[in-house]
């Protein structure tokens, strides 16, 4: 039963409960501090959150399940970079952007994706990390540049429920990479994405994409789905080629999306006008669903701001519970929505919430 | 003993209690501290060992410019704050 979500803020980690029917914020965690992400492993009970203290830096929390506390462990880290280095990027990591659990043959396993588009590993419950070096150290990486941040980052973790040494990875903008050994080796695996916002001559480069999000459903794994900057694509093989989807309504832009847990072909969408302005369609908010695989698409509007809204959804700020129509979505500038019927209609939890950066059921 | 002085804000976080040290360098006596608890190194020095960059440390009333080395000299009568620097909300 869903009874439980999180809402990663810019000031805080607010916990969402269902009560008596009825879903209110409730503790909140880490108020005042920024928190870039947050993630519920239903392997363990555990929840993961992300700090990004101004002052002192990226930190990592965990509470685990039952425990009453949070207790801070070891936070992603690059190694010492080579004086002899060539590389320009700096090796210090500005924030923790995606986390992903393993699979259920791997307990303890966790990946996360940080900016500068370091991909890090720990197979200790976050007690100790590893940057994933096969990947950082590929030569196209020199290539990849920064979506909405100064630097590229790894934003989208996808772990295969069949096969735990299967992961694929969204980066912006760095396009989508798949390991098939568990972090062994990499290899791009963006064919079939365009981005228009490059030279016609280079659009169709795998290295160059920007998938803004990328999703699976645990119960049909070979679907994945992804916002991109110009679109939205959908793979029917777990990466190995992507095909757009033009029927999406009101825009193609946008960042999030959310992919039914055990249907592949039902997905939600938070269209936003591109480029510059990233805005609500005509300031209202709008969440698009298909079934049928992105042959169709409904705006569902009931519930949500249809006036003077500014309410811009991020990346990580939409997301599906396991029932498959418990949704919850947050925006950065603090409005909250839920809803119970696969978006059919939402309620406002929240119009003034610090600006949300992640949210998540469990 | 050089005496070092921890920003209150850190307490939020982690144990900074003030430290005194017979160590001749800034970096030195940080590592003093770091001693005492691993953790706070990380919260005033990112992985490559440079000072985070919102972070300020004051030599006797004096800034500290030199964000990488931390190599600055101290005296048995020094008196280090280690600070957060001023930015927004």
């Amino acid at each position: 039963m869903t009874e439980r979500a999180w809402i990663a803020s810019r000031k805080g980690l607010f916990e969402l409960l269902k009560r008596n029917e009825r879903w209110t914020i409730g503790p909140v965690a880490f108020l005042g501090e920024p928190v870039s992400m947050v993630l519920a492993d239903p392997r363990d009970g555990a929840v993961y959150a992300a700090l990004n203290l101004g002052h002192f830096g990226v930190k990592l929390h965990r509470k685990d399940a039952g425990a009453e506390h949070w207790v801070e462990i070891t936070a992603p880290a690059y190694p010492l970079k080579p004086e002899n280095s060539a590389d320009p990027v700096d090796w210090t990591v500005k924030f923790i952007w995606s986390m992903a659990y393993g699979g259920t043959d791997e307990p303890g396993v966790i990946w996360a994706g940080t900016l500068p588009g370091g991909l890090f590993r720990s197979t200790d419950r976050g007690e100790s990390w590893s940057l994933v070096q096969s990947l950082w150290n590929a030569p196209e990486r020199s290539e990849w540049f920064g979506g909405g941040y100064d630097v590229p980052g790894i934003h989208s973790i996808c772990v295969d429920p069949r096969d735990s040494r299967h992961v694929l990875v969204g980066i912006s903008c760095g396009g989508a990479w798949v390991t098939h050994d568990g972090g062994s080796s990499w290899a791009l695996s963006a064919k079939g994405m365009h981005a228009s916002y490059m030279p016609p001559e280079r659009g169709d480069e795998q290295n160059v994409q920007d998938p803004h999000r990328i999703v699976g459903a645990t119960g049909t794994p070979d679907q994945l789905w992804c916002q991109h900057h110009n679109g939205i694509w959908r793979s029917g093989n777990f990466g190995a080629d992507w095909h757009e989807v033009s029927a999406a309504p009101l825009s193609n832009f946008g960042f999030a999306v959310a992919v039914h847990p055990t249907d592949g072909n039902t997905a939600w969408f938070a269209p936003a006008l591109a480029d510059q302005t990233r805005i609500p369609t005509d300031a209202a908010l709008t969440v698009s669903r298909t079934t049928d695989g992105g042959k169709t698409f409904t705006a569902l509007r009931t519930g949500l701001p249809q006036q003077d809204c500014y309410d811009l959804v991020y990346r990580h700020g939409l997301a599906v519970a396991d029932d498959g129509c418990t949704l919850l979505m947050a925006s950065t500038t603090g409005g909250v929505w839920l809803s119970e019927n696969a978006g059919d209609s939402w309620r406002t939890i929240s119009s003034s919430m610090p600006p949300v950066y992640s949210v998540c059921f469990g | 003993m050089a005496t070092l002085i921890f920003t209150p804000q850190l307490a939020r976080f982690t144990a900074a209690p003030e430290i005194h040290t017979d160590a001749l360098t800034l970096r030195a006596g940080l590592e003093t501290a770091f001693a005492a608890n691993p953790r706070l190194r990380a919260y005033l020095l990112d992985e490559q060992g440079c000072l985070r960059p919102n972070v300020a440390i004051f030599i006797d009333g004096h800034t500290v410019r030199d964000h990488v080395r931390l190599d600055a000299p101290l005296t048995a009568h020094s008196k280090v704050h280690v600070l957060q620097a001023l930015s927004g909300g």
